[in-house]
């Protein structure tokens, strides 16, 4: 059973930038990518758990803002030392000009 | 006399992570996100410029070196070589291993690498060492690169201004790892699926510094000796370590607040060339990802927030000799270095200091 939740307006995130979004006791990152998409994962670094909102996007890369981490996060996948484990990723959806992610209900 | 255990295994470490000073919260100025998102953007320009101007001075004063060998100039040559090689390739290998220096990544490693061989430091074992001294700096039992332990080792600081206990150390680190070993401390920071990666660059490295000594010894050229493997980098790094000295040393163990346990210090204009910005250290612990060229910039937003700026090297560095000497007797004393007050501030999670085994 899907499980959509509200996050923000689209225009509340810029392009290439992210944004931080708790829910239920998780903390989510939400990416709005240079081609204008929207992405979401868990919201923190694989490696020291370090808040990725806080980072630097650039094109498909976020960057932990601690130590250098780097996560493609539209696939979660991560780009190698320090971080070793990937990000979890969350399907997203705009509507009327909100961004929903999908999470576990 | 309270002796503290620097170990990663130890007392120290279990107590850090029960009074929760492991993988902590610290304390942040309040930068509005558009301005840091400016700081962070990368750029090559500013690195490719000065890592140019970095090797074109080598390869000058190498050659000035060839041309003055056998006159009292080349003590002089070799000086000012000796610290382009020992102490301007340590901060080169330190913002490399950021990744914030170039934009390209491929720029990074490279000067990584380079600077690594030259400064004689593992790249992999470092790497990791270096993130888990930004996770956890200066907390006992979990920062792997503390260099003021007390009580001061006073002998230990001296051979370190000529690099015996560093080149030393690597020299068996080296080996170990090329046998396929880690310590106790390096299991504690080193995943696992790196140890291949670190075995096999601890080989290479052997293979290089060897290859250095045969061809020094092979020609009988004390010239080759000096332009390139241990004795450059021993020779240059005396520098390098009165810098390292003054960023944490004789100040505040065990704080999540990196206001209280590093120094920012106004430089001249060539130290700052030979140490990318270092000195803008509490700036850089704050957020290690803004480049070493806005590190100026950042400052400048920043400071309201900050106990007073080092005027001078030397200040910052009487003040580290002073607390250093007296550590030799009494390891509870720190240089306490207190923030501006802000009555908005959670005082609790900025002056956490915990006792030490």
């Amino acid at each position: 059973m899907s499980n959509w939740i509200e996050v923000c307006a689209l225009d509340e995130i810029d392009e290439e930038d992210v944004v931080p979004f708790d829910h239920a006791g998780h903390t989510y990152a939400i990416y709005r990518c240079p081609e204008g998409d929207v992405f979401a994962t868990s919201g923190l670094c694989t490696h020291e758990r370090i808040h990725l909102a806080d980072g630097l996007v650039m094109d498909d890369i976020i960057e932990c803002p601690k130590h250098n981490g780097r996560f493609n996060y539209k696939n979660g996948q991560a780009q190698g030392a320090p971080v070793c484990e990937h990000l979890k990723t969350f399907a997203t959806k705009i509507e009327n000009d909100t961004i929903y992610i999908e999470v576990a209900p | 006399m309270t002796l503290r255990d620097y170990s990663l295994t130890g007392a120290s470490s279990r107590l850090a992570q029960e009074q929760g000073l492991a993988s902590a919260t610290w304390y942040q100025t309040d930068i509005p996100r558009k301005t840091m998102k400016t700081l962070m953007k990368r750029s090559d320009g500013p690195a490719i410029r000065d890592t140019a101007i970095w090797l074109l001075c080598l390869v000058s004063f190498a050659t000035a070196l060839y041309v003055s060998w056998g006159t009292l100039w080349a003590a002089l040559v070799f000086f000012c070589y000796a610290l382009l090689y020992g102490t301007a390739s340590d901060s080169r290998w330190h913002e490399c291993s950021h990744g914030t220096a170039f934009k390209t990544p491929w720029m990074n490693n490279a000067v990584y690498y380079l600077a690594s061989f030259m400064v004689i430091r593992e790249p992999k074992v470092w790497k990791w060492s270096h993130a888990r001294h930004h996770t956890d700096t200066i907390v006992v039992g979990r920062d792997y690169e503390i260099m003021g332990h007390r009580p001061t080792r006073v002998l230990r600081h001296m051979l370190a201004m000529v690099g015996v206990p560093q080149t030393w150390g690597t020299l068996k680190s080296l080996v170990r790892h090329a046998g396929g070993r880690l310590s106790a401390d390096e299991q504690s920071f080193i995943p696992s699926m790196e140890l291949t990666s670190v075995f096999r660059t601890a080989r290479v490295m052997l293979a290089l510094y060897a290859l250095c000594i045969g061809l020094a010894v092979g020609f009988q050229s004390w010239y080759l000796a000096l332009i390139i493997g241990p004795l450059p980098a021993m020779g240059g790094v005396w520098l390098a370590y009165v810098f390292g000295l003054t960023q944490h040393a004789g100040l505040a163990e065990n704080v999540l607040d990196h206001r209280q346990n590093c120094r920012t210090i106004y430089m001249n204009p060539v130290f700052r060339f030979l140490y990318w910005n270092m000195n803008y250290h509490i700036e850089h612990h704050m957020f290690p990802m803004v480049p070493y060229h806005q590190l100026p910039a950042l400052h400048q937003l920043m400071k309201h927030d900050c106990p007073p700026v080092y005027r001078s090297t030397w200040s910052a560095f009487k003040e580290v000799v002073t607390a250093m000497w007296r550590q030799r007797k009494d390891p509870e004393h720190y240089v306490r270095r207190e923030p501006p007050q802000n009555p908005a501030e959670d005082i609790a999670t900025t002056t956490m200091a915990a006792q030490t085994a």
